[in-house]
């Protein structure tokens, strides 16, 4: 292939995959707005279209056309990196994403593990900024969301290697295609339960979102930033738990299965996917928040041991099946 | 006791003495809370020193809602000064109300009639229900949970619709009057008020379920910011916060007033004193009023609304002090009369304040995480503790 060609191919696949980025959080902060809202008693946006479906678009727009404050004091070239460094991850994430058997920007051998270590980045967003801001709510923000990393990160790699194991790849793709006879959130629900615990802490939602804690240090992270830059962190954390809940889908709720059609597997893996996220958002509306040391604890005296007997456990019985055959 | 918390007091000072501004020890951090902090609770203020994530030490800062009621008090006659009294603890203002007119009536020496000191309980506990429900929804918000906010305001706004058939105002009603109240009750009230408790009784179970049994809620609430029943005692807390430490102390029950000795309810209280234990408290002492309206309804007499009082209210020389309980605590006013048509002085004693005056004993070596809850569980407003 000549190399322009190459070059235009790769830029339209980013294009793609930056249009669906942005139509994906304008739905999610929309579906959040609503589902919250019943959950409430009130109905969530009402004006502008029907059911208030063009609010969220209005309020990017909004964001969008804000002036760009950046206060005085700062660290500056840290600010400023630091909403781009919480977007450029899951901005990547989605090119590693299988949507149907072939329908992949990029795909490679390891895939799962380049998206989990991708997945890790987007804290060093979050240090960044509340040490940029020059605000002591910020750096506490900033630093508990450092702190908590170590507690759910290594869970929440653990939790996935039962499924690397029983599917024998790292590779996104195969996890799908090895799930065909049973869904792994049969045989691997502790680990199914582990990840997506892990996951909702992993992308600062809700009983574990100490950086952000509004009651205590007001905004966190993100106190001091305002306009296009708030944006990038807003959309960042919406889009992350679209990827959460689409990962679980694929190591766990078997992907697309039963599909093999193009367009009936992408449209049943966007379901499963919206279904974990109505989830994620039920427990955004019900449950209080943890307390940073209480969460350390259960990460480390709980969720650890768990996901470490999980895969004893799945080894075992996958080596005596193994020799059994 | 009292030499426990004087040491206490001194400890404090050593740490404030080693760090003069300028020279503090490089691991602790002064922050800046408030007064427009989200979970301050109105506009108060404090400066905390942190070590880590630990608070070692808080320096309130109020006076940021002082609006001069007592020495408005003074220039102003006894009529004129009763909607001010609304504005102390705005989330409990009958209750203030209440106390303010049995205090001039008792000045006066004279009563209100049957029937207005049972419509002036019914307005009382449902002001109380208000508050608490507040509370609730504080709480929730506190914790880091946004629902039970909306559950319990939704809730208040069918409380509050009744008093606003009662009184026509739904937060600073100035229903009360010297020697009764201001209007009968409204035909219709009897059937909505039963509906609300049906409805009310529905939903505080649904809080429960929601919000009272859940393990996060649990975890970060039992064992933290406890207060001993001596303690509380000593920093001369009272209401709910006092009830949670163990002390079954409600004035209602030991100096009733209004006719509360007619009614069958009880004083809910907690044992560990802990913000579990006051939350606790504050949903049950809710049902507890539910009760009492149920009661009061039922067994609402005839006849008068209002009692016959001079056109000028003009108490005789005197002075006396007398509480109620409010909302958060004790209410109590010290009026000094001199004769004349306008109080020569009026001192107001409200239990936020005094429940604030424990927050560094209550927030050292707690977590910044936990302040919030803290605070809310005493349920201050920064309106009663300003005056």
């Amino acid at each position: 292939m000549v190399w322009w060609i190459a070059l235009l191919w790769a830029l339209l696949k980013l294009m793609i995959v930056f249009l669906f980025i942005f139509l994906t959080a304008l739905i999610l902060i929309y579906m959040l707005r609503k589902v919250m809202g019943h959950m409430q008693y009130r109905m969530g946006p009402r004006h502008h279209g029907p059911h208030g479906i063009w609010q969220t678009v209005f309020d990017a727009l909004k964001l969008l056309g804000k002036e760009d404050i950046i206060p005085d004091g700062i660290d500056k070239y840290v600010y400023i990196w630091a909403p781009i460094i919480a977007f450029i991850p899951s901005l990547t994430v989605f090119t590693f994403l299988p949507f149907a058997p072939k329908l992949v920007a990029a795909n490679f051998e390891i895939s799962l593990f380049f998206v989990l270590a991708l997945l890790g980045l987007s804290t060093i967003s979050l240090l960044m900024a509340g040490w940029s801001s020059n605000n002591k709510y910020s750096l506490i923000g900033g630093i508990r969301g450092a702190a908590q990393l170590i507690s759910y990160e290594i869970p929440l790699v653990l939790s996935t290697i039962g499924v690397v194991i029983m599917a024998g790849s790292l590779n996104l793709t195969e996890i799908v295609n090895a799930q065909t006879r049973i869904w792994y959130a049969i045989p691997q629900i502790i680990g199914f339960f582990i990840f997506f615990t892990c996951g909702l802490a992993e992308i600062n939602h809700t009983p574990f979102d100490m950086p952000e804690a509004e009651s205590e240090i007001v905004s966190g992270f993100n106190t001091e930033y305002s306009g296009f830059r708030f944006a990038a962190f807003f959309l960042a954390e919406f889009v992350n738990l679209f990827i959460i809940c689409a990962l679980a889908v694929l190591l766990f709720l078997g992907g697309w299965k039963p599909f093999t059609n193009p367009v009936a597997a992408v449209i049943c893996f966007l379901i499963k996917t919206y279904i974990l996220i109505f989830v994620a958002m039920w427990i955004r509306s019900t449950f209080p928040r943890f307390r940073l040391d209480q969460f350390m604890n259960f990460g480390w005296k709980f969720m650890l041991p768990l996901s470490l007997a999980n895969i004893f456990i799945t080894g075992l019985v996958v080596l005596t099946v193994d020799k059994i055959r | 006791m009292k030499n426990k918390i004087k040491n206490e007091i001194q400890d404090i000072d050593e740490i404030s003495e080693i760090n003069e501004p300028g020279e503090y020890p490089r691991d602790y951090m002064e922050i800046n809370f408030g007064p427009h902090h989200p979970s301050t609770h109105g506009v108060f203020r404090f400066i905390a020193k942190l070590d880590g994530e630990k608070i070692i030490k808080i320096e309130p800062i109020i006076g940021y809602l002082h609006r001069g009621i007592e020495k408005i008090g003074e220039n102003r006659t006894y009529v004129q000064f009763k909607p001010l009294v609304d504005r102390l603890d705005y989330t409990g203002a009958m209750n203030n109300e209440f106390g303010y007119c049995l205090a001039v009536e008792k000045l006066m020496n004279i009563e209100a009639p049957l029937k207005a000191q049972a419509i002036r309980v019914i307005c009382a506990e449902l002001n109380r229900i208000c508050a608490h429900e507040v509370f609730f929804g504080a709480m929730g918000l506190e914790a880091g949970a946004f629902t039970p906010f909306l559950f319990g305001f939704k809730d208040r706004e069918m409380a509050i619709h009744l008093m606003e058939m009662l009184a026509g105002g739904r937060l600073t009603f100035n229903y009360f009057t010297i020697g009764g109240v201001r209007q009968d009750v409204p035909a219709g009230f009897f059937k909505e008020a039963k509906d609300y408790l049906k409805q009310f009784k529905k939903n505080l179970a649904e809080y429960h379920e929601l919000f009272s049994g859940n393990e996060i809620f649990m975890k970060r609430t039992k064992g933290i910011g406890v207060i001993s029943r001596e303690d509380a005692i000593e920093w001369s807390m009272s209401g709910p916060t006092l009830r949670a430490s163990g002390a079954r102390f409600d004035i209602r029950k030991i100096e009733p007033y209004s006719g509360y000795d007619k009614y069958d309810w009880e004083v809910p209280a907690g044992n560990n004193g802990d913000v579990y234990d006051r939350y606790l408290v504050r949903m049950n002492e809710m049902a507890q009023s539910a009760r009492i309206i149920e009661q009061a309804l039922e067994s609402l007499p005839d006849g008068d609304y209002q009692t016959k009082v001079p056109r000028i209210i003009k108490p005789p020389a005197g002075e006396l002090y007398l509480r109620v309980e409010g909302t958060k605590g004790e209410v109590g006013f010290y009026i000094v009369s001199d004769g004349t048509d306008k109080p020569y002085r009026i001192k107001i004693r409200t239990p936020s304040f005094n429940h604030l005056n424990a927050l560094n004993h209550v927030l050292r070596n707690s977590y910044i995480a936990d302040f919030p809850l803290i605070l809310g569980s005493f349920d201050t407003v920064m309106g009663s503790v300003d005056r």
